[in-house]
């Protein structure tokens, strides 16, 4: 078998032989928190998104300052209602999210089932209310720059929102099968871990969408 | 522990490891090392093709009045070549050598995500589909690499010449991303034990940096081309000025990537000089943490070179002036990377091997290039010669001298590692000599060129301009380098039977790499390599030593912490399958539909959403492995 050849270098006939220090068979086989490997994963893939989430912001900041009106005169801002409504519930699901964490952490099965089910449930919830709140923008993406930029920072936001719901779901079906494993645990973690994202990322868009129109004005 | 011991433990290692043999095993291997081949391989089949297609320019600009080429056929021509070599060989290459080289030079078995590796695979090759499928229907992007609105918006570019364009770089920034979080996971997580942070070769810490800096600076040319996308599709107003939109907007995010893109490029070409300069100097390398320095101060740089377009600058000088200030602003860390090289070599035994020799000639270009960089941001010159052919002379100076030839040294450093054989020393040499002198003869012209003021991006010019003898002396050169191009392509595929076989260390080098046999086998190492120095392989004793205790029935690799290389666990590490493809296909329906209309978005995530559960269903541990 070619593959179980030693790494000696064949050839020149120079051996490296090997000296054993010491063994890794003692290691844990998983960890959870911030040495587990796929937590790095999941926060390198928010820094980029968190980039176009800044990114998105500044381009709404850049196109309200050309000074053509924000909105735009006979435009009415988006109505506040819905929006406060989806902020309240996302910050009180985020008090959920921290306690389905701790539940994660303490590998209890039973509270993580119900704290996934519920999460998920408010989850659902939630995007009925986005639903509401893009029925309630008053502008549309084609009307002027300042509806396109509206309808990105929604669209980009629930995009993530509709995504986390969803991977919640399935992580929750999957800790209903019979054999759990350990990495469900960290995965449900990681889980908690992106809702954070989910959560603070609103409060910048909230203010873009909703206050910047209010406080910018007209032109 | 025994030899003998140690030996039975490896065959039962590497039989985890290895790949269903055939197609199968083709299209669902999570092994590093042939992902990183096939994408290797398939940049440089595009780095020939765009190279071919720079050839026809050049025939068709080597007398004037030539009627080679119409102007539209010029124009998708360079569009063409110019979005290739930029956004399908250069970025996505270092890449390559990224997932190729740093598990083996962490002495690791694969990389910390293998299925993403795979995925950005099978995504950027839907990005070379995009742009070259099309370009063989007739449909080629024509508004040169960067595709301004309102040239590229809905009003002036019907057709989906510039959807393409857009989505193209969708498709290869995507396949980016996914390779960037995973090097970056895995020079964090996956170091053996005993490699802190200061003893972590150059290589990876250029990977390092380059990858953060994909990961910030990706994201704003995808914003850009999206809200193009979304202008051209369903009637967004991002870059219509009569609705409140702003076509600088769109220079302004795609500048903000387009700075650090050359770095992005050119950073790892730093980590391949560095290796290289080490062996073949046989010493370590002198000034090691300013190098480190110098590297990371790049990177902040690059960023910060935008902001001079917004605040110094006012109106954003872009395109053209890029590439000058961008050498400016280079010229300090870069000169004392360039001096810390040049000590190494003065103060070691250098061997002057092929790779070695692509390394001074990289030195000498890029000096060169530098010289004229330098020149063009004096602001009276610059006006002078933007959208000339002096830039054209510089940028090809600054990326072929400072990205394509430290390549071709790590392609020829690293040929026998990947494929157990030895190039040809002389043939390399002489591909070597053939390449470098034609293209200056091809390119240094190009700067009196501009100076004459011939314009870039012409598809042809007049007798009476004078133009003619320089442009057939330019043609002359690239021939030249053509020839050598294509015996260094013979000297690669002849060796691969025929050169000499290569052992374990052919150069003496003193990175982990060299300790593992060439090619290296599906589970790279025997044993967890313990790293007591900055040249590990360097050292005193003979023996190398490792710690043994990973799993010998599931894949697994050692996770440590990420300054220390602390052992935390072991880790898991999925094996072959097919749902990366299939996630890469349904990604890629969906861009392409998305061209089309904007319901792609809708129906097209639910076959991505079904193909990522399938590609992280749970599996119990005892079905692993096969
Ligand atoms: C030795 C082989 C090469 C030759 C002969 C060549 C030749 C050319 C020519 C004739 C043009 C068009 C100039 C104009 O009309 O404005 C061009 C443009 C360009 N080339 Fe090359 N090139 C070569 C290699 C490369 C490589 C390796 C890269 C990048 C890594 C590259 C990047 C570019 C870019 C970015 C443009 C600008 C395209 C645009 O104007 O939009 N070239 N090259
Ligand atoms: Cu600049």
């Amino acid at each position: 078998m070619s593959e179980s050849s030693q790494p000696h270098d064949q050839a020149s006939g120079k051996l490296r032989p090997l000296r054993v220090v010491g063994s890794l068979s003692s290691l844990p086989d998983n960890v959870i928190g911030a040495a587990n490997l796929n937590v790095w994963g999941v926060v390198a893939f928010m820094m980029i998104e968190g980039m176009g989430f800044a990114l998105c912001g500044a381009a709404a900041l850049y196109l309200a300052s050309q000074g053509k009106g924000w909105p735009p005169s006979g435009t009415a801002p988006p109505d506040l209602s819905f929006g406060i409504a989806f902020t309240i519930l996302l910050l009180a699901s985020e008090v959920l999210n921290r306690w389905v964490d701790r539940k994660a952490w303490a590998h209890d099965l039973a509270g993580l089932r119900l704290g996934m089910v519920l999460i998920t449930a408010v989850g659902v919830v939630l995007i009925g209310v986005r639903a509401l709140e893009l029925m309630h923008l008053n502008v549309r993406w084609s009307d002027n720059a300042y509806g396109s930029t509206i309808w990105l920072l929604m669209v980009l936001h629930t995009s993530h929102l509709i995504t986390d719901v969803a991977d919640t779901a399935v992580q929750t079906e999957w800790l209903f099968r019979k054999e759990i494993e350990d990495k469900q645990f960290s995965g449900a973690s990681d889980n908690c871990l992106y809702w954070d994202f989910v959560v603070l990322t609103w409060l910048p868009i909230w203010g873009l969408v909703y206050w910047m129109p209010r406080f910018w004005g007209g032109s | 522990m025994q030899q003998a011991e140690l030996a039975s433990e490896e065959a039962r290692v590497a039989a985890i490891w290895r790949d269903k043999p055939g197609l199968w095993g083709f299209l669902t291997t999570v092994d590093h090392k042939r992902i990183a081949a096939r994408y290797i391989v398939t940049t440089l089949a595009l780095l020939i093709v765009a190279g071919i297609l720079a050839l026809d320019m050049r025939l068709q600009l080597s007398q004037p009045g030539m009627e080679r080429m119409g102007p539209q056929r010029y124009n998708e021509a360079f569009s063409l070549h110019g979005s290739t070599m930029l956004f399908l060989v250069s970025v996505p290459v270092m890449e390559a050598m990224a997932l190729w080289l740093v598990p083996l030079m962490l002495g690791q078995r694969n990389m910390a995500y293998p299925r993403l590796a795979a995925y950005s695979y099978w995504l950027y090759l839907g990005g070379v589909l995009m742009l070259w499928v099309p370009h063989a229907l007739d449909v080629t992007p024509d508004l040169g690499w960067f595709e301004y609105p309102p040239l590229s918006g809905p009003t002036y570019s019907p057709g989906h010449r510039a959807d393409i364009w857009a989505q193209m770089i969708t498709f290869t920034e995507v396949a980016a991303l996914a390779a960037s979080v995973n090097v970056v996971a895995t020079i964090l997580k996956l170091r053996p034990p005993g490699m802190t942070l200061a003893r972590m070769p150059l290589f990876l810490w250029a990977m390092l940096v380059t990858s953060l800096m994909t990961m910030l600076a990706l994201p704003a040319v995808m914003l850009a081309t999206s809200l193009l996308i979304a202008d051209r599709l369903v009637g967004t107003q991002f870059f219509s000025p009569n609705a409140g939109g702003d076509v600088l907007l769109f220079q302004h995010l795609f500048w903000f990537f387009g700075h650090p893109e050359v770095y992005i490029i050119f950073i790892p070409a730093v980590g391949f000089i560095s290796a290289i300069v080490e062996t073949f100097s046989r010493r370590p390398l002198f000034g090691y943490t300013v190098q480190v320095l110098a590297l990371i101060s790049i990177g902040l740089l690059a960023f910060g070179l935008w902001v001079h377009h917004m605040f110094a600058v006012g109106l954003p000088r872009l395109g053209a002036s890029f590439y000058t200030a961008a050498s400016m602003a280079i010229a300090l860390p870069v000169g004392l990377q360039i001096f810390c090289w040049i000590a190494t070599i003065g103060s070691g035994r250098p061997r002057y091997d092929t790779p070695l020799l692509w390394i001074i000639g990289f030195i000498v270009t890029f000096v060169l290039g530098g010289l004229s960089g330098v020149m063009t941001a004096s602001a009276p010159l610059d006006l002078q010669l933007t959208d000339t052919y002096f830039v054209v002379a510089h940028l090809h100076y600054v990326l072929v001298g400072g990205a394509m030839f430290p390549l071709f040294a790590a392609l020829t450093y690293w040929y026998p590692k990947a494929t157990g054989r030895m190039l040809s020393e002389w043939w390399g040499k002489v591909s070597f000599w053939l390449i470098f002198a034609g293209f200056n003869i091809g390119f240094f012209p190009m700067h009196i060129l501009g100076l004459m003021g011939m314009p870039r991006r012409i598809y042809t010019y007049e007798e009476w301009t004078g133009w003619g003898t320089l442009n057939l002396v330019a043609s002359g050169g690239v021939l030249i380098a053509s020839a050598g191009a294509s015996i260094l392509v013979a000297n690669a595929l002849f060796s691969l039977r025929g050169g000499r076989r290569a052992g374990a260390d052919p150069w003496g080098g003193s990175t982990l790499e060299w300790d593992c046999a060439s090619p290296p086998p599906p589970h790279n190492f025997p044993a967890t390599p313990v790293v007591e120095s900055r040249t590990p392989l360097w050292r005193q004793e003979h023996a190398q030593a490792v710690m043994t205790g990973l799993s010998l029935k599931r894949r697994e690799v050692l996770i440590t912490s990420p300054g220390e290389a602390v052992p935390e666990y072991r880790q898991y590490s999925p094996g072959p399958s097919i749902w990366p493809l299939l996630s890469a296909i349904a990604t890629g329906i969906l861009f392409v539909g998305s061209i089309f209309t904007p319901w792609a978005l809708v129906w097209g995530s639910i076959p991505v959403a079904v193909a990522l559960i399938g590609w992280f269903w749970p599996r119990p541990v005892k079905e692993e492995p096969r």
